[in-house]
């Protein structure tokens, strides 16, 4: 895919970032605008995913058409989560598989929209970054940017450009977490088991600081390693990428810094 | 149903699993070596990924043309000397299996492994007519002494440690001395073998279930690793296949195709050890085989899932890779499940059939991770099938009242997007302040399924869009 000179990059926040992470919507924007993008931010809401996911299409539709509506205009739509890309990418196309007046423009709009990191390096070309962080990092692949956005390489590649990172590799980093949206709620206990396997395999990792791609992984992870007294530190990938750490890790006290 | 379903409860059943230490012991070799082993077995062949394609592609053209490949089949096991019964349901399926059975006066049954004998509670009811019924897969064996359903489709004693089984050994062998060695696998086994021998010898009818029945010759089709599958069909004058409908090859090619993924996804084996073929009764030139030969083909609630979303759960060749690779199964096991089939494939056909009124936690039950799709070999799309379940559950108001109006009050505010930008920007200054210095929540209401377990962490005050609008002066 050829990108144009200077795309017009509309960026989907995610609710979860808009609400309890504004710095990573600030830290994908000037990932976007480093590499050369014009970025803008419509009005937005939510994807529709926990609807969807909890079997009310009719809300997940309205939802979907909203954000759609939204981001006409713009050359690319880029969400800095796997999960929220993976349901414009791969359901809105299915919600609207049977409307012969919409199913033409989901799969457009779908067509357009893409995970943030996996956008810097496949469609910008973006091969390093200008960051520094001395700190020993593991990087949890999340689920739906793995299974249904193919991240995978890409920001372990990118990370490794950031001056002073070193990066290890954690046990089963490719295995869920447990969050699962209404899942980690829902059926609580079972997720807890899970996440409590995940938190084993990063403490073992031998790293001071758990990085991921999506905030509802990532608040999972955090709230467990916060229960459990664990001084390690999570981040969004996106904020270690942009040089963007000067707020304070996900769940951490505030005015502590990294 | 023959089996009682504790489904319903699937929360408590998965609170008593992940409680149960030894269970969790021996959770812990599902979740290294059945993965490990698929993986490299997979990597081995380059053409993989291009065998699941063909597997889908034969499993879905049989179940477009599902009455006429049974037809044929059966005009094809008729013409070898055997007999087809068709059965509805699953009560229709043991009447015909204790029917053949009284008949011919037989006074014990020996069994290969079968999950749609479970699914029609075919031992029950044998053992109700007076019929014993001998499992002889080991894993079987070792569950029927204990009385419990299988755990998972193809290990059905995985929940079991070794000296769980040696325990139970010790407990029903008593005629064997009781100082002898059950230290190692190995003598476990041999214990085992040695009983069973004594059954095989004596069985008056055996029951198989079957991989695929072929249409183009007639023939049923089993993959064993132990060998008792074909002891268990040779010995004794009767063999009765008894498999489901959609277990249906169209020719020994087929099979032959789906054979290449079946066991690489299954154990991580190139093949089974046995692959064993049987078509119709002995012939005067064979040297041994059954003077008598059925097969009862079982419905029960399938023929319902054609032309519907679930038509592709019904590609299914029963590798049990999806549960290999389920962090779900990973934490509770099988039986939490509360039916015959466990998994991310036994939440979406456990509601097919059971009713999803009973069996609705299941496909609730899953963090949509993806795993199991990423690895079926006739790639059911597992996540999106109990999406569907969920779908039907939601249309039924089956759902939680407090998940579907939590939900409903979400989406009333996240289709209003000034309505959401008010409302978000003043709950989360009130969070931020509520959370404090901590930067996180210990407890919060509404959220008691997430603090039990978890902290919360706070937001930082001001939303993204905001604080964009304030620098950007909303560009």
């Amino acid at each position: 895919m050829s990108a144009p000179e200077s795309p017009r990059v509309g960026l989907f926040a995610t609710c979860l970032v808009d609400l309890f992470r504004p710095s990573v919507g600030f830290a994908a924007a000037k990932l976007l605008e480093d590499a050369g993008c014009e970025v803008v931010v419509p009005l937005q809401t939510c994807c529709g995913q926990p609807a969807y996911n909890s079997g009310d299409r009719a809300d997940a539709r309205d939802l979907a058409l909203n954000v759609m509506q939204a981001f006409t205009g713009v050359d690319y739509v880029v969400a800095p989560s796997g999960s929220c890309a993976g349901m414009i990418k791969h359901h809105y196309p299915e919600l609207f598989a049977e409307d012969p007046g919409l199913s033409a423009r989901a799969r457009a709009f779908a067509e357009k929209t893409h995970e943030l990191v996996s956008f810097l390096t496949d469609v910008m070309k973006v091969d390093r970054v200008k960051a520094k962080f001395p700190r020993r990092v593991t990087y949890h692949d999340s689920c739906s940017g793995l299974r249904e956005m193919g991240v995978r390489n890409q920001p372990r590649a990118l990370l490794d450009t950031v001056e002073g990172l070193e990066r290890v590799e954690m046990k089963d980093s490719d295995i869920c977490c447990g969050f699962g949206g209404t899942f980690a709620v829902k059926y609580g206990e079972i997720s807890d088991a899970i996440v409590t396997e995940k938190t084993k395999n990063v403490g073992s990792a031998g790293a001071s600081v758990l990085l991921a791609g999506d905030l509802g992984c990532l608040m999972n992870m955090a709230g467990k390693l916060s229960r459990e007294g664990s001084a390690i530190e999570i981040r969004h990938v996106a904020e270690v990428l942009a040089n963007m750490t000067s707020e304070p890790p996900i769940g951490a006290p505030r005015g502590k810094t990294a | 149903m023959s089996l009682h379903a504790t489904s319903p409860q699937f929360k408590e059943n998965a609170h008593r699993a992940l409680h149960d230490t030894q269970l969790q012991k021996a959770l812990g070799n599902v979740r290294q070596n059945f993965i490990e082993r698929r993986a490299v077995a997979a990597g081995n062949l380059p053409e993989f990924e291009a065998l699941r394609d063909q597997a889908r592609d034969i499993r879905d053209h049989v179940l477009a043309h599902l009455d006429l490949y049974l037809e044929e089949y059966e005009r094809k096991v008729t013409e070898a000397g055997g007999h087809v019964h068709f059965a509805r349901t699953a009560a229709e399926a043991c009447d015909i299996i204790v029917g053949l059975a009284r008949a011919r006066g037989a006074k014990t049954v020996t069994k290969g492994k079968s999950m749609v004998s479970e699914e029609i509670g075919l031992n029950a009811a044998l053992e109700r007519n007076g019929i014993e019924a001998v499992e002889t897969d080991l894993g079987e064996y070792i569950i029927q002494l204990r009385g419990e359903a299988p755990s998972h489709i193809i290990a059905p004693a995985v929940h079991l440690n070794r000296e769980d089984v040696e325990a139970e050994f010790r407990r029903v062998h008593t005629h064997l001395d009781a100082g002898r060695d059950l230290e190692q696998p190995e003598t476990l086994l041999a214990e085992a073998r040695a009983i069973l021998r004594a059954k095989f010898l004596a069985s008056d009818i055996g029951i198989t279930g079957a991989n695929f029945l072929v249409a183009e010759t007639g023939t049923s089709v089993i993959v064993t690793n132990e060998g008792n599958g074909d002891l268990t069909q040779l010995l004794p004058k009767v063999h009765i296949v008894v498999a489901s409908i959609e277990k249906i090859a169209p020719t020994l090619e087929d099979v032959a195709g789906i054979m290449r993924v079946l066991a690489r996804s299954a154990t991580g084996q190139d093949m089974s050890v046995y692959t064993t073929l049987s078509t119709g009764p002995r012939r005067p030139d064979d040297v041994d085989g059954p003077e008598e030969y059925h097969v009862v083909l079982v419905d029960n609630g399938r023929s319902n899932m054609l032309g519907t979303q679930f038509q592709d759960m019904l590609r299914c060749i029963r590798c049990g890779a999806c549960m290999n690779h389920c962090p779900v199964y990973h934490a509770v096991g099988g039986h939490a499940y509360g039916w015959v089939y466990p998994g991310p494939m036994g939440a979406v056909l456990t509601p097919s059939l059971i009713g999803v009124d009973k069996a609705g936690h299941l496909p609730n039950a899953s963090t949509f991770c993806g795993r199991c799709e990423s690895v079926c070999p006739v790639r059911i799309p597992l996540p999106k099938l109990m999406r569907h379940w969920r779908e039907r559950e939601f249309e039924r108001h089956l759902a939680p009242s407090t998940v579907r109006y939590g939900l409903g009050f979400w989406a009333f505010v996240a289709k209003r997007p000034r309505l959401y930008g008010l409302a978000t920007r003043i709950g989360m200054k009130l969070l931020a302040i509520a959370g404090g210095e901590k930067g996180h929540f210990r407890s919060l209401p509404f959220a008691g399924g997430w603090t039990q377990y978890r902290d919360f962490p706070a937001p930082h005050g001001d939303t993204f869009q905001s604080q964009w609008k304030k620098r950007n002066n909303g560009r």
